[in-house]
């Protein structure tokens, strides 16, 4: 039997606690976190899947990025973060996907957490091609229950970065987005020489507010296709199953 | 395997035309507009067992909270808590094609009443307009309250000024409920990934197009079911597109509230 909370996609925004926990009596020790690419065209960089302590955080939305995560958030380095999290005794799952998680693909991490108080979850990954967008699950409590539990991740904007829309790199504090393969060149790819839209970092991490893209491949502000690089909330399902 | 969840079964279907009671709920107006439901299996078990048996019945209200985009004929269906009509990640179905291309239901809604797994199915009687809604009742049989698959409810309309998009409640479990109760969702919005989002007048079948519905090519960026981008218009720079600004939503794109009446 299983089953399934679906979070309404403000809770999830907020990073609302499970509404149903049940029994603080047992923990999950052992469980899987599968995550899909919900997405119509936007790939997933390595993800970084992390069960952690309560009272922990990888980003608080409303406040500025930590240097952790304007790397993974800008260029989907997530070392940082990685170290930072091991610092906290966290258990942790890097690059499931063995790469970049392509759209309507879904990978598994599986954690066991047994020993540890680590009954958070979060999960982050560069969103390409964006600046600085990134996809957050944020510190939600594992369940405790034997089950399949269902949660929707949303797009963030770490905040760090001009949303120029344009090639240019995944180092930190240098403008544009990486474009490796499959944002280089295929199907999803970005556009080239683009003028760049005019903006500035926002200094905050914030639900992203979406790409503008244009319809020129070749010219125009953006290197984002609008028919292919948007997308709406949630961005990302994911699957956590107890055993 | 703790949890109980709602283990609820009905079986057939039989008609029900009740008026919807007046829900609180909130917000838009409340149409009294309830509509008949096709039986699915009309010499099935279900009915004139006695007193026994008086079936359970569901108010399904489905209130379109989009700017601009009338939907379909809802399908409403009540199930297994394992039955889907669809998964994202892969390709629809061709009666799933038909409703996202061209908004009519009759196909996915043979394919439900042809599934064990589906108890009762109701459509809804026409286009539900931007801020409108209208109310389906669905009736469960008691002997089937018990069933171990548990009970779930689907809701699949197309969003008719688009090239493929759904509005769907995907299999939702729903908790057991008294007489009274209400719960209430809201629906995503997916592409079917059955066609190109041209967003052109020749493919768009609802007003803002008048073009066509249902073509078997699959033509979209891949033959898979994902959760819509949105539409891009041309008052966004597509200039192909015979959409505008108020073609455009956001998530969540339709209110569904389930109430047990009986």
């Amino acid at each position: 039997m299983k089953n399934k909370f679906n979070r309404s996609l403000q809770k999830t925004a907020l990073g609302a606690c499970l509404a149903a926990s049940i029994s603080p009596a047992a923990f999950a020790t052992d469980f899987s976190v599968s995550v899909e690419n919900l997405t119509r065209g936007i790939h997933f960089t390595p993800l970084l899947v992390a069960a952690h302590t309560d009272g922990t955080a990888l980003f608080s939305a409303g406040s500025a990025a930590s240097a952790e995560l304007q790397a993974m958030a800008e260029g989907g380095d997530s070392s940082g973060l990685e170290t930072m999290v091991d610092g906290l005794g966290a258990t942790r799952v890097s690059n499931p996907a063995s790469g970049l998680l392509v759209p309507g693909a879904s990978t598994t991490a599986n954690l066991n957490t047994d020993g540890t108080s680590n009954d958070s979850l979060s999960i982050v990954g560069m969103m390409l091609p964006t600046n600085d967008g990134f996809v957050g699950l944020n510190a939600i409590e594992i369940p405790t229950e034997a089950g399949t539990y269902t949660f929707y991740a949303n797009g963030y904007d770490a905040g760090t970065e001009a949303n120029d829309e344009i090639r240019g790199s995944g180092a930190v504090g240098e403008s544009g987005f990486p474009a490796p393969g499959p944002i280089d060149t295929g199907a999803l790819s970005a556009g080239t020489d683009g003028t760049g839209v005019s903006a500035t970092a926002e200094s905050f991490v914030h639900i992203h507010r979406g790409a503008l893209g244009d319809t020129n491949s070749a010219a125009g502000e953006s290197d984002l296709d609008s028919t292919v690089h948007r997308w709406l909330n949630p961005i990302a399902k994911i699957t956590i199953t107890v055993n | 395997m703790k949890q109980d969840i709602k283990p609820i079964k009905s079986t057939v279907l039989r008609m029900g035309a009740v008026l919807s009671i007046a829900l609180v709920l909130g917000a838009c107006s409340d149409n009294d507009d309830s509509s008949s439901m096709d039986g699915d299996d009309p010499m099935a078990a279900v009915s004139d067992d006695s007193m026994m048996a008086l079936p359970a019945a569901f108010d399904v209200m489905v209130t379109n909270i989009t700017a601009g985009q009338p939907i379909s004929p809802i399908l409403v269906g009540l199930h297994s808590d394992a039955y889907k009509s669809f998964s994202t990640g892969s390709p629809a179905s061709v009666s799933l094609e038909n409703l996202a291309e061209s908004g009519d239901n009759s196909s996915l809604m043979s394919d439900w009443n042809a599934a064990d797994a589906v108890y009762t199915t109701a459509s809804g009687n026409g286009v539900i307009v931007p801020g409108d809604n209208e109310t389906v009742t669905l009736e469960l049989d008691q002997g089937d309250l018990t069933s171990s698959g548990g009970l779930s409810i689907s809701v699949l309309t197309m969003l008719v000024n688009t090239n493929d998009a759904i509005a769907a409640l995907n299999s939702q479990a729903l908790a057991s409920m008294e007489v009274g109760d209400s719960q209430s969702f809201t629906a995503l919005t997916y592409d079917s990934g059955t066609e190109a989002n041209s967003e052109t007048a020749e493919s768009i079948p609802g007003p803002a197009g008048g073009g066509e519905g249902y073509n078997a090519t699959r033509d979209d960026l891949r033959d898979e079911v994902y959760v819509h981008a949105g539409v891009v218009t041309a008052s966004d720079g597509l200039a192909t597109s015979t959409l505008s600004q108020i073609h455009k939503w956001d998530h969540p794109g339709v209110r569904i509230s389930v109430t047990r009446i009986q």
